[in-house]
C-alpha cells in the first residue's frame, strides 16, 4: 500500500479493531452477497426489470471504505449501488422492493436497481450516467466546506468513468479549491467487455491522474476489506478539514503533485466482479480461469474469515451463523418485497416538484418518508 | 441577487468570471466585495464540473445560483441539468431535491453566430421537474429572480443580453406601454427598495404586458418587446393588440392566456426558439384544447426562422421573430392582410 503522502510507517490500523468492528465487516459483506445472490434468482423470476448490476466480489471495497467513515459522511456512486446501500446500513428489504417495484422501496419504486437513495443514511444516490455522479460528490464536498463541518464526501466511479470529463472536471475543480473529497476508483479492470488498458492510456500508472491534478494519490487491495478500511482510515483523516486556499481574496493556490494535506484524494482500489457486467452479459471477453481464480484465492469474504480465524477473533461456527442469518435477511427481503403493495398509480405525479403546480399537485411535497433503520 | 444573499447564508453565486471579473456581462458587479470569495465563486471554464457541483450543494442543503455566461456554453453540461437536477426529487421518491437556480443569457442578437445565439426554451421546457422563467422587463427579472432562488426546484432562469443594456448597446426601449402607468399596471422598474425583501413575482402568473380587445399576442421575454413594438404600429392600424407576457414557461399560465383569447377571438405566439416542437407550438396547442369554440381563425406561431442563427447582421435581424413578422401575422389572423 502506498500513499503520495509519505506516510510509510503505514500503521496497521485493523490490528487495533476491534471485534465488534470486524464482525460487523464481516456481516455487512456477508449480507451484500447473500443479497445480491437472491437479486439474482429474483431477476431471472422476472421479479426485477431493467439494468441490474451485481456487487459479487467487491463487497470489501464498499464495506471497507464506508466502515472507515464517520456515518454522516455523505456518499455517492454509480449505478453499481447496491453494496453501498447495504454497507451505509439501508434494510435490505427496502433495497429489495426497490427493484421489485415496490411503494416501500427505498425510492418508492421509481428510482430501481441503478437509483438507490437513503437520506437517513447519508447515501445520495446511485447514478446511472457512467462519470455523472462524480461532479455531483464534489458538490457533496463543496457544500461540507462550504458550511465548515468536518465531514468528509465519498464519491466512487467505476473504470469505465476515468474516460469521461465529468471525471476530469470534478477532479480539477476539488483541486483547485481543495474540497474535502474522496474520490474512488473501482477498478474492476472492466467497463463491461472493455478491458481498462483498451480503454484507458496510461492505466497501468493511475498515480499520474491523480499527480496530474495535484491531488493525493492511494491505492489499496479491494479484495482485502482490512486493507481498505486502514488506506480508507488513514485517507479520511488527512481529508477531514480542507480548506480552500481561494477564500482568501487574491490568493494565487499553488499545487504540489504529490496533492495537499489535508485535501482531496483519488483512491485507487483493486477489485474484480464475479458477475457479468449485468445481469445479461454472457461475458465473453474474458476467461472462466481468470474469474475462477479471484473466487478461489482472493475471495475477499474468505480472506476475511480466515483472519478471524487465525487470529481467534471468531470460531467458524460463529461465522456460519452470521451467514445463516445473512441468508435469511436476503431471504427476508425477497419475502418482504414480494408481499409490498406495488408502488400506487397515484405515486406517478408526486415528488417531480417539491413545489408542484398544475397535474403535479396530485402529489405533494413529500417528506424523508422513513426513519432511521 | 444580493438581497436574496443578505437573506440566506446558503445562497452562493457560481460561474465564470463572477467574481474578479465582475461577471462577463457585469451582472455581478460589485459582489465579490460585499460577499467574499467564499460566496461569490470564480469557476474555471468546466460547465459539466460547476453546474453538477451545484446539483450535489443542493442536495446537500444549499441554495446555489449557477451562472452561465451564455445559455449556449450549457449544451456540455446537458447530463447535469436536464438529466440530473431535474429528475432527482423523483428518482429519490421524495428525497433529495435540487432548489438550485441556473441562469444566463439566452437568444441570438448579437451577431454571435450559430454556437452562441442558443434559445433554449423550446428544448428544456419538455422537461419535467424544472422550472422556468424568461423575464421580460427589469422589473420581472428582479420578482422573478428572487422567487427562484426562494424555490425548492431547479430553476432554468432565462436572461437575454441584449435587454441587459436597453438603450446602450443593446435593444431599443419599445416599452412605451410599460412607462405609461404606475398604478398596479404593468412597469419597468422594479418596485422602491424598501419595498425590495418583499418583492417576490410568484411563477405561473402572466402579465398583460398591455390590454387590448382585438388580438391576443403571446410573447416571452426579449420578444415581449417585439409584440409591443408592433402593437404601437397596428394601433395606427386600428387594431388594439392584448400583448400577454406568460413570464414563466414551467408553469405555463394558460387560463389568463384563455381568458384573453375568449375576449379578442384571434391568437398569434411569438417565441425566439425554433418553431418545430417549441414553446410557441405548446401554447397554440393549449389555445385550441382549451378555447377552439372562441377562435374565429386559426392560431398563428412567430418564431426564430428554422436556420441555424446567421452572423450577418442583415440576416440575423431577419430570423428574428421582430416585429414586421408579427404585425404580418395579427393583420393575417385577424383578417386584416
Ligand atoms: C454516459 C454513459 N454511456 C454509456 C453507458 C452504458 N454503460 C453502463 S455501465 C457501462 C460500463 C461502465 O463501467 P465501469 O465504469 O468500469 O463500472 P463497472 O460496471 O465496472 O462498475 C456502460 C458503458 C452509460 N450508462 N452512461
Ligand atoms: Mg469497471
Amino acid at each position: 500500500m502506498t500513499t503520495a503522502t509519505g506516510q510509510n510507517e503505514a500503521q496497521e490500523l485493523s490490528d487495533s479493531l476491534d471485534k465488534a468492528k470486524l464482525m460487523s465487516m464481516l456481516q455487512r459483506m456477508l449480507v451484500i452477497r447473500r443479497f445480491e445472490e437472491r437479486t439474482a434468482q429474483s431477476y431471472q423470476q422476472a421479479k426485477i426489470g431493467g439494468f441490474c448490476h451485481l456487487y459479487i466480489g467487491q463487497e470489501a471495497v464498499a464495506v471497507g471504505s464506508i466502515s472507515a467513515l464517520r456515518d454522516d459522511d455523505p456518499i455517492i456512486t454509480a449505478y453499481r449501488d447496491h453494496g453501498h446501500a447495504l454497507a451505509r446500513g439501508m434494510h435490505p428489504n427496502y433495497a429489495m422492493a426497490e427493484m421489485f417495484g415496490k411503494v416501500t422501496g427505498c425510492a418508492k419504486g421509481k428510482g430501481g436497481s441503478m437509483h438507490f437513495f437513503d437520506k437517513p443514511n447519508h447515501m445520495y444516490g446511485g447514478h446511472a450516467i457512467v462519470g455523472g455522479q462524480v461532479p455531483l460528490g464534489i458538490g457533496l464536498a463543496f457544500a461540507i466546506q462550504y458550511e465548515q463541518k468536518q465531514n468528509v464526501a465519498l464519491a466512487c466511479l467505476g473504470d469505465g468513468a476515468l474516460n469521461q470529463g465529468a471525471f476530469h472536471e470534478a477532479m480539477n475543480l476539488a483541486a483547485i479549491w481543495n474540497l474535502p473529497a474522496m474520490i474512488v476508483l473501482e477498478n474492476n479492470s472492466y467497463s463491461m467487455g472493455t478491458h481498462i488498458n483498451r480503454g484507458t492510456a496510461m492505466a497501468d500508472d493511475l498515480k499520474q491522474k491523480a499527480q496530474s491534478y495535484g491531488i493525493r494519490y492511494a491505492e489499496c487491495d479491494g479484495m482485502d476489506v482490512l486493507d481498505v478500511y486502514d488506506c480508507f482510515a488513514r485517507e479520511a483523516a488527512a481529508t477531514r478539514g480542507a480548506e480552500n486556499p481561494q477564500w482568501e481574496r487574491g490568493a494565487i493556490p499553488e499545487y504540489d503533485k504529490h496533492g495537499r494535506t489535508p485535501g482531496p484524494v483519488f483512491i485507487n482500489v483493486k477489485t474484480y466482479r464475479y458477475q457479468g457486467h449485468s445481469m445479461s452479459d454472457p461475458q465473453k471477453y474474458r476467461s472462466k480461469n481468470e474469474v475462477q481464480g479471484y473466487k478461489d484465492h482472493r475471495d475477499p469474504i474468505q480472506s476475511l474469515v480466515q483472519h478471524l480465524i487465525e487470529h481467534g477473533v471468531a470460531t467458524q461456527e460463529q461465522i456460519d451463523e452470521i451467514d445463516a442469518e445473512a441468508k435469511q435477511l436476503a431471504k427476508d427481503a425477497v419475502k418482504f418485497a414480494n408481499e409490498s403493495p406495488d408502488t400506487p398509480i397515484e405515486e406517478m405525479y408526486t415528488d417531480v416538484y417539491a413545489e408542484p403546480f398544475g397535474p403535479f399537485k396530485l402529489g405533494e411535497a413529500h417528506e424523508a418518508f422513513r426513519g432511521e433503520e | 441577487m444580493a438581497e436574496e444573499m443578505r437573506r440566506d447564508e446558503r445562497v452562493f453565486l457560481m460561474g465564470e468570471e463572477v467574481a474578479e471579473y465582475n461577471g462577463a456581462y457585469k451582472v455581478s458587479q460589485g459582489m465579490v466585495e460585499e460577499f467574499g470569495p467564499r460566496r461569490i465563486v470564480d469557476a474555471p471554464i468546466s460547465e459539466t464540473g460547476f453546474s453538477g457541483l451545484g446539483v450535489g450543494a443542493a442536495m446537500y442543503g444549499l441554495r446555489p445560483i449557477i451562472e452561465f455566461m451564455s445559455w449556449s456554453f450549457c449544451l456540455v453540461a446537458a447530463d447535469q441539468i436536464i438529466n440530473n437536477a431535474p429528475k432527482m426529487l423523483y428518482m429519490s421518491g421524495g428525497q433529495f431535491g435540487c432548489p438550485a437556480v441556473f441562469r444566463g443569457n439566452n437568444g441570438a442578437g448579437g451577431q454571435l453566430g450559430s454556437t452562441h445565439s442558443w434559445s433554449v426554451e423550446s428544448m428544456f421546457s419538455s422537461v419535467p421537474g424544472l422550472k422556468m422563467a424568461i423575464p421580460s422587463t427589469p422589473r420581472d427579472a428582479k420578482g422573478l429572480l428572487k422567487s427562484s432562488i426562494r424555490a425548492e426546484d431547479p430553476v432554468f432562469f432565462l436572461e437575454s443580453e441584449r435587454m441587459l443594456g436597453f438603450g446602450a448597446r443593446g435593444d431599443k426601449d419599445f416599452s412605451r406601454y410599460l412607462h405609461a402607468n404606475g398604478n398596479g399596471g404593468p412597469t419597468w422598474a422594479p418596485p422602491a427598495p424598501e419595498d425590495d425583501d418583499n418583492f417576490l413575482i410568484p411563477f405561473g402568473q402572466a402579465e398583460v404586458k398591455k390590454s387590448g380587445t382585438d388580438c391576443t399576442v403571446v410573447a416571452f421575454g426579449r420578444p415581449v418587446h417585439f409584440a409591443l413594438e408592433a402593437a404601437e404600429q397596428l394601433e395606427k392600424e386600428g387594431i388594439d393588440v392584448e400583448v400577454i407576457d406568460p413570464r414563466t414557461v414551467r408553469p405555463l399560465d394558460i387560463d389568463t392566456i384563455i381568458e384573453s383569447v375568449k375576449k379578442t377571438h384571434y391568437c398569434v405566439v411569438v417565441d425566439q426558439s425554433w418553431p418545430f416542437a417549441s414553446v410557441a407550438a405548446e401554447v397554440g396547442m393549449q389555445v385550441y384544447e382549451n378555447a377552439l369554440d372562441h377562435l374565429d381563425n386559426k392560431v398563428i406561431r412567430v418564431n426564430n426562422d428554422d436556420v441555424p442563427a446567421p452572423y450577418s447582421r442583415a440576416l440575423e435581424q431577419e430570423a428574428l421573430p421582430h416585429a414586421r413578422k408579427i404585425v404580418e401575422a395579427v393583420r393575417a389572423v385577424t383578417y386584416n392582410a
